[in-house]
């Protein structure tokens, strides 16, 4: 069966990949010479030509974003495992690069979906997209070929090239696939992010030909776009090696495999935490951008109808601290020591449950009529003070805090340091959290009192006091830790099954933010494809409103995860042939 | 055995004083002892007590040894046989309370239903005034940069007095003596959510085409604001939105910080 499976990564999938690279490829030259309909007709499945396109780039996305994040954790995973000699990291991250060849090929697929629902249904906007990136599109297609070809040697070479001076080639061909996959990402940022802000001078009279291509892909919002994924990726890779790590624990059968497993899906939980809590500086990014470069786009995502988005993110982020910290304080149960800091939880929680109700809390509320006259409006005389960006960038703030701590209690656990400093250095420690606290504090209440120009400055020195003292605590940890003395070794596999469905929700939280924080970035071009350059002029020129366009996304995470666990038990499948002889595997696999 | 220290009673506990503490002592008890507050919405009472549910059961799940002792009532009453009584009483009493839920939610009312309407409509790149076009992004107030502040403070005065008085108050706090015959109430400018919040273009906006002139998403807006571009003149609408700020001690939002100083 690994042999099939090889044989169809190799020539079913590598087929399929290359014909949507083919027509990618062929396609500017193709559509410049259309002169059909401005709109395709689609009526499959109960949806429509925008539902049809909705799916097909959702989940091209979703797996792109699976083939970016994962090799990034896959080649950090090998580096550790190659610099510190654990053998254990190694066969992680090649565990990972496995899963990647059949994401791949699904990735390909839905690109190619993609590409034929725009020739098809959009064939003019089509033809105006092609006109401008024509070059940028061959490149992409290249760049595609290369990416390919190395995530192949990179995953079939493992084995061969696996000591010395080989192991480290192999370890530069998993980079060369980040570089080859950032910037296949890159350009089709520059694609998307034209559509959202095309630069300065450019019309609907403007003829494609006209348009520099640099000027059209470096537009206002590319690079914040580009950062904001690319940490996004890493996040998301985390959690989805979490979620297969968990998959895989449930279902293990022997002591040996819950170790590993378990062992995997924290490792997969710290990566996704640790780059979630640098993800809002390069959101922040972009959602200034998005206001410099038109004022009635930024109000209409912050302000305007899709503001109750952001309460809906505040619910769902909420989700991902509480299910992070959680999976963290159940985990502590398996470490000798750590009963030490059970008595800190509830006060964490408390923070945290107090600082998802203030992030929650909305600025307009949805209330009667009764209500509303019981108000004076539709702000709430109390509550109002946490429905502002004050409030909820404290609370964000010490949430961010509170999840460090609690790493650093489980980081801690099962150690006992034997510097003669420690007790200083751990006052100190508390000092930094609580001088940190009152900084974010401070600030959250200062900013009331302030214009909003002045606030919003203020939300840049609350987060770098809670960066510099992540970075002060975490050094002074480390230094402190040194040849320190164990309390016991961390019991790997003895954890509830609640802890892993933990991993399994941050995982599907992640996913559906991206769909319906991806909804808010292109949404707001509102009845524009290219916006206040090419309308919209077909029958779906209209905004979905919140409603329909969450059950939609929601219909795109089910098929997502759908399609991942049918990867997550090929994976499985495939490492169950290689380990047995083949008519065991016939037997077994039924 | 001490019930006090029942961790599903403790649930219970917790669960009740965080209802209490958001339907009556932010609704009603805070008015009592002088603080601004107003009963919270339904909405947000359940948004609230979704959160607080999940932290209560992250708390008892977060250690074995707690979320076992948390679940033993729970078990005991679903399986031990001197239990019938109080098992067959949850049996009914459960489906009951889900039952009355649902016809709560679904029963006739004359009420209006809930709505959800964005605060901050988003406005055009550019607008007309009487025909004339003008651009609205980076667009500075001209008064500012010309004339006496004091006559431009009188005639907004002036202007506020006739025309904006009898909506949004001679306070300005929205409760003039039409304001409880509409829904939504006219905007009270003495909220720091409203006028600090936006710039002065912004305010031209929607001073110059009222409710009329608001965007079509989002809709229904259901604004009593009247475009005041066929009553008034252009420097007449610039001079009330100085006295607005000048009045409410606001400043009004800048895109850039050295402008924002220069205020």
């Amino acid at each position: 069966m690994n042999s099939k499976l090889s044989a169809i990564s190799r020539h079913g999938w590598i087929a399929w990949g290359a014909a949507a690279v083919a027509f990618l490829a062929a396609a500017p030259a193709l559509a410049q010479q259309f002169t059909g309909p401005e709109y395709g007709e689609f009526a499959l499945f109960g949806l429509d030509r925008r539902g049809a396109i909705w799916i097909a780039a959702q989940l091209h996305l979703l797996f792109a974003a699976f083939v970016l994040g994962v090799p990034m954790f896959a080649v950090v995973i090998e580096a550790i495992g190659m610099f510190g000699g654990d053998q254990r990291y190694d066969k992680l991250a090649k565990e990972f690069t496995r899963l990647l060849l059949v994401a791949y090929s699904a990735t390909a697929i839905w690109g190619a979906i993609l590409v034929f629902f725009l020739s098809t249904l959009y064939p003019n906007f089509w033809s105006y997209l092609t006109g401008i990136f024509a070059p940028s599109m061959w490149l992409y297609a290249g760049l595609f070929f290369f990416e390919s070809f190395t995530l192949y040697l990179y995953y079939y070479g493992w084995d061969a090239w696996k000591k010395g001076i080989a192991k480290k080639f192999h370890w530069g061909l998993g980079i060369m696939l980040n570089v080859w996959g950032t910037a296949v990402m890159f350009i089709a940022n520059g694609w998307l992010t034209y559509m959202m802000s095309p630069p300065e001078g450019v019309t609907a009279e403007t003829a494609p030909p006209q348009i520099e291509l640099w000027s059209a892909i470096n537009n206002a919002t590319w690079m914040p776009i580009n950062i904001h994924r690319l940490l996004a990726n890493v996040v998301f890779g985390g959690a989805i090696v979490g979620a297969y790590a968990a998959y895989r624990f449930l279902t293990s059968k022997t002591d040996d495999e819950r170790a590993h497993y378990d062992w995997m899906g924290y490792t997969g939980n710290f990566i996704a935490i640790g780059a979630l809590i640098v993800l809002p500086f390069a959101g922040y990014w972009l959602g200034r951008e998005i206001y410099e470069f038109s004022q009635t786009m930024g109000i209409t995502m912050m302000g305007g109808f899709m503001s109750w988005l952001w309460i809906i993110q505040a619910f769902l982020i909420g989700i991902l601290f509480l299910a992070g910290n959680y999976y963290l304080w159940v985990g502590m149960g398996r470490i000798p020591g750590a009963e030490r800091f059970q008595p800190y939880i509830k006060w964490m929680l408390l923070v945290l449950v107090l600082g998802v109700i203030v992030w929650a809390t909305p600025n307009t509320m949805i209330a009667s009529r009764d209500e509303i006259a019981a108000m004076g409006g539709t702000h709430h005389p109390f509550l109002g003070v946490l429905g502002v960006m004050s409030a909820k960038n404290t609370a964000v703030n010490l949430m961010i805090l509170t999840t460090f701590l609690s790493f650093l209690m489980y980081r801690r656990a099962n150690r006992e340091p034997v510097v003669a400093w420690a007790r200083a250095a751990t006052m100190l420690q508390g000092l930094a959290f609580a001088v940190c606290a009152l900084v974010v504090l401070a600030y959250g209440i200062w900013g009331y009192f302030v214009e909003a120009i002045v606030r919003i400055g203020f939300s840049v020195y609350q987060v770098l006091a809670v960066l510099v003292t992540i970075l002060f605590v975490t050094a002074l940890d480390v230094l402190m830790l040194r040849g320190a003395r164990s309390r016991g070794t961390i019991r790997w596999g003895h954890m509830p099954p609640r802890s892993q469905y933990a991993l399994l929700v941050l995982a599907v939280t992640f996913t559906w933010l991206m769909g319906l924080m991806g909804f808010a970035r292109s949404g707001i071009r509102q009845h524009w494809h290219v916006y206040e350059v090419i309308r919209d002029t077909s029958e779906q020129a209209f905004t979905p409103a919140l409603g329909p366009a969450a059950t939609m996304i929601s219909i795109c995470v089910a098929l997502f995860f759908g399609l991942v666990g049918m990867i997550f038990w090929l994976g499985g499948l495939s490492e169950k042939s290689a380990d047995q002889p083949s008519g065991a595997t016939a037997a077994g696999t039924g | 055995m001490n019930l006090r220290r029942q961790p599903i009673v403790q649930a219970a506990v917790v669960l009740v004083a965080a209802y209490v503490l958001f339907e009556y002592v932010i609704g009603y008890g805070l008015p009592l002892v002088g603080v601004s507050s107003a009963p919270v919405p339904q909405t947000v009472i359940l948004q609230y007590m979704a959160i607080v549910i999940v932290g209560v059961l992250v708390y008892f799940s977060a250690d074995e040894a707690r979320w076992k002792s948390f679940m033993q009532p729970v078990r005991d009453t679903l399986t031990l046989p001197d239990r019938r009584v109080p098992r067959g009483l949850l049996m009914v009493a459960i489906p009951v309370m889900a039952g009355w839920m649902t016809y709560q939610n679904v029963r006739l009312s004359f009420g209006a239903p809930a709505t959800l309407r964005s605060i901050h409509p988003a406005p055009p790149g550019e607008i007309t005034f009487r025909g004339e076009p003008i651009t609205l992004t980076g667009l500075e107030n001209p008064l500012r940069s010309s004339g006496s502040m004091e006559e431009h403070i009188a005639l907004g005065r002036s202007i506020y007095t006739v025309n904006c008085v009898p909506c949004h108050g001679d306070r300005m706090d929205g409760e003039g003596h039409f304001a409880p015959a509409f829904n939504p109430v006219p905007a009270d400018f003495t909220s720091g959510g409203v006028l600090p919040q936006l710039t002065e273009s912004f305010v031209f906006w929607r001073i110059v085409k009222g409710g009329p002139g608001l965007p079509t998403e989002g809709t229904p807006w259901d604004s009593a604001m009247p475009a005041w571009e066929n009553i008034l003149e252009q420097h007449e609408i610039w001079a009330t939105i100085i006295y607005l700020y000048e009045q409410t001690g606001f400043s009004p939002r800048t895109w850039h910080e050295a402008e924002g100083e220069a205020h």
